[in-house]
């Protein structure tokens, strides 16, 4: 047996799962990971289930498992690769709501914000070309709100066009998608140590749940020691999540 | 062909208070800080700004010389929010049309085209419609039918962009990995000026030709200012300066300006940094 099998997973981990699992099956396509566990989600993919994937070194650059150029991808190229749709993101949240709209750009009236935050970014145009995932890493009821302050990313009620997609929502403490008929957010997984109730406590409007709600699955043996080994041998991803 | 080197109080001396600036660059990189510096030691102001934002916005609204600002952002990146901005935001003194990132860029093509407007798959459904009541829509003539925001042109009066290197005609070259999208800026203006890290006589026969971005037909001045675009990014001549972002972060705005910004040139401000380098040596040691 080795070492890290002999190790209790931790929940940054099955969070780093859940974020890889956001681009399988997604081919030749960017992944755009906002954040450090998406970042190294995404690179867990490609390195297992989703060799096809995109990666970019943060900067202008294309690059490969190991970090060798591959591509230029100054932001006006990435521009065009968001319209083009071959991107899947996977942004961050200061609020998101039922139907997946989310707010990066300020709380209060936008007029004369309580706390102005980044600015609506690419949200509005990420959200009407490509896929666009969520990572939460503090899952609260002051980012799942009944309503957003200022939609930044459009949500299900609010898309228009023909592209627009909204996969999954990943926290500290679930899986989350829009799979329902109305397109509301529903409890897809539950990270092992985490309840459902937890997870309704945690979020300001009501969730849908279809029957038993499962675990997010375990990591493989290889998965874990990619992780631990090669992609975060630092264990960063602990300090963003620690329980 | 003529010489266009000017003095960044030259550059200055061309702009009005009024007027329309687009300022390059994206977040902490690569911003025409030293023309910033010596806008702000001018009286200019009731400026209306155009720009990815960074600390150039902070430091223009810490000395409330914006009157509207278009933005799809403002962020220091190492720092992800603008001190600067996010007060003059929340005491309600700066005038804002926030667009998506996307809308912008499509903005500045529509005024280096000449255009009015460019269509973009962009803004509708957010609040990016409810925030600027005056975006307009448009519907595809074709047979899709699809609706599309209209995004007007960001047509400016000057545009201010640092390079790593230029020539004394205006053509200007960058040595980074992203051009951003300073030569847009350059185009979208009626008049645009180049700061640069080094002025050269000419460009070597070896040249790599994508890199020489902004070409002299789109320029009106050139300005030789090494670490000009300090404290931002400006690779591979220098990196962010961290420690000194964090300090113009940290400090209360009339302290950092007394400190860094009272002198009387562009000279005086690297002086000041250097001796405040100096000093956080000398206490580590």
């Amino acid at each position: 047996m080795t070492t890290e099998a002999t190790t209790a997973v931790s929940r940054a981990e099955y969070c780093v799962i859940a974020c890889a699992e956001a681009w399988r099956d997604n081919g030749e396509v960017l992944a755009s990971p906002m954040g450090l566990i998406p970042s190294l989600g995404a690179r867990l993919a490609k390195r297992t289930f989703s060799p096809g994937l995109l990666l970019t070194d943060g900067e202008a650059l294309l690059v490969g498992p190991d970090g060798e150029p591959e591509g230029w991808l100054p932001y006006r190229r990435h521009l065009t690769m968001v319209t083009g749709g071959k991107r899947h993101v996977m942004m961050g949240a200061s609020q998101i709501d039922r139907y997946g709209n989310q707010n990066i750009s300020c709380i209060g009236d936008w007029e004369r914000p309580a706390r102005q935050l980044l600015g609506v970014r690419g949200a509005p145009v990420n959200t009407l070309n490509n896929p666009v995932s969520y990572w939460i890493p503090k899952h609260s009821t002051r980012v799942f709100v009944a309503r957003v302050d200022m939609i930044c990313g459009v949500g299900y009620d609010h898309a228009v066009g023909p592209y627009h997609r909204l996969p999954r929502v990943v926290t500290d403490l679930a899986v989350l998608d829009f799979e329902t008929p109305d397109h509301a957010m529903r409890l897809v997984s539950v990270h092992p140590g985490v309840t459902v109730d937890e997870v309704r406590a945690a979020t300001g409007f009501e969730l849908v749940t279809d029957g038993d709600v499962p675990d997010t699955r375990e990591p493989t043996a290889a998965e874990l020691r990619l992780i631990r080994e090669v992609i975060d041998p630092a264990g960063l991803r602990d300090r963003e999540v620690r329980a | 062909m003529t010489d266009k080197t000017m003095t960044p109080e030259d550059v200055v001396g061309r702009l009005r208070s009024g007027m329309t600036i687009g300022i390059g660059g994206w977040g902490s990189r690569r911003k025409p800080m030293a023309l910033v510096r010596a806008l702000l030691r001018s009286e200019i102001g009731d400026l209306t700004v155009i720009s990815y934002g960074g600390p150039d916005i902070g430091l223009l609204a810490a000395a409330g010389r914006i009157r509207r600002l278009v933005a799809p952002f403002v962020t220091l990146d190492s720092i992800p929010l603008e001190p600067h901005y996010r007060a003059a935001r929340e005491r309600g003194t700066l005038a804002l049309t926030e667009l998506d990132e996307a809308m912008f860029m499509w903005g500045l093509h529509a005024a280096a085209n000449r255009l009015p407007f460019l269509p973009v798959r962009a803004g509708l459904g957010s609040d990016v419609m409810r925030v600027n009541p005056e975006l307009r829509t448009v519907t595809s003539p074709y047979e899709d039918g699809e609706e599309f925001v209209a995004v007007p042109a960001l047509r400016m009066d000057a545009a201010l962009v640092h390079l790593n290197r230029a020539d004394r005609l205006g053509n200007g070259q960058y040595l980074g990995p992203d051009p951003y999208f300073d030569d847009l800026f350059c185009e979208a203006a009626d008049t645009a000026y180049v700061s640069c890290e080094r002025l050269v006589d000419r460009f070597p026969p070896d040249t790599v030709p994508q890199t020489l971005v902004v070409s002299r037909h789109s320029v009106t001045g050139v300005v030789e200012t090494p670490n000009g675009a300090h404290f931002t990014s400006c690779v591979p001549d220098h990196p962010r300066d961290e420690p000194f972002q964090k300090l113009y972060a940290t400090t209360p705005w009339p302290e950092f300006a007394e400190r860094f910004l009272s002198g009387k040139s562009e000279d005086d401000y690297q002086a000041a940094v250097r001796a405040w380098h100096t000093e956080r040596e000398e206490q580590r040691t």
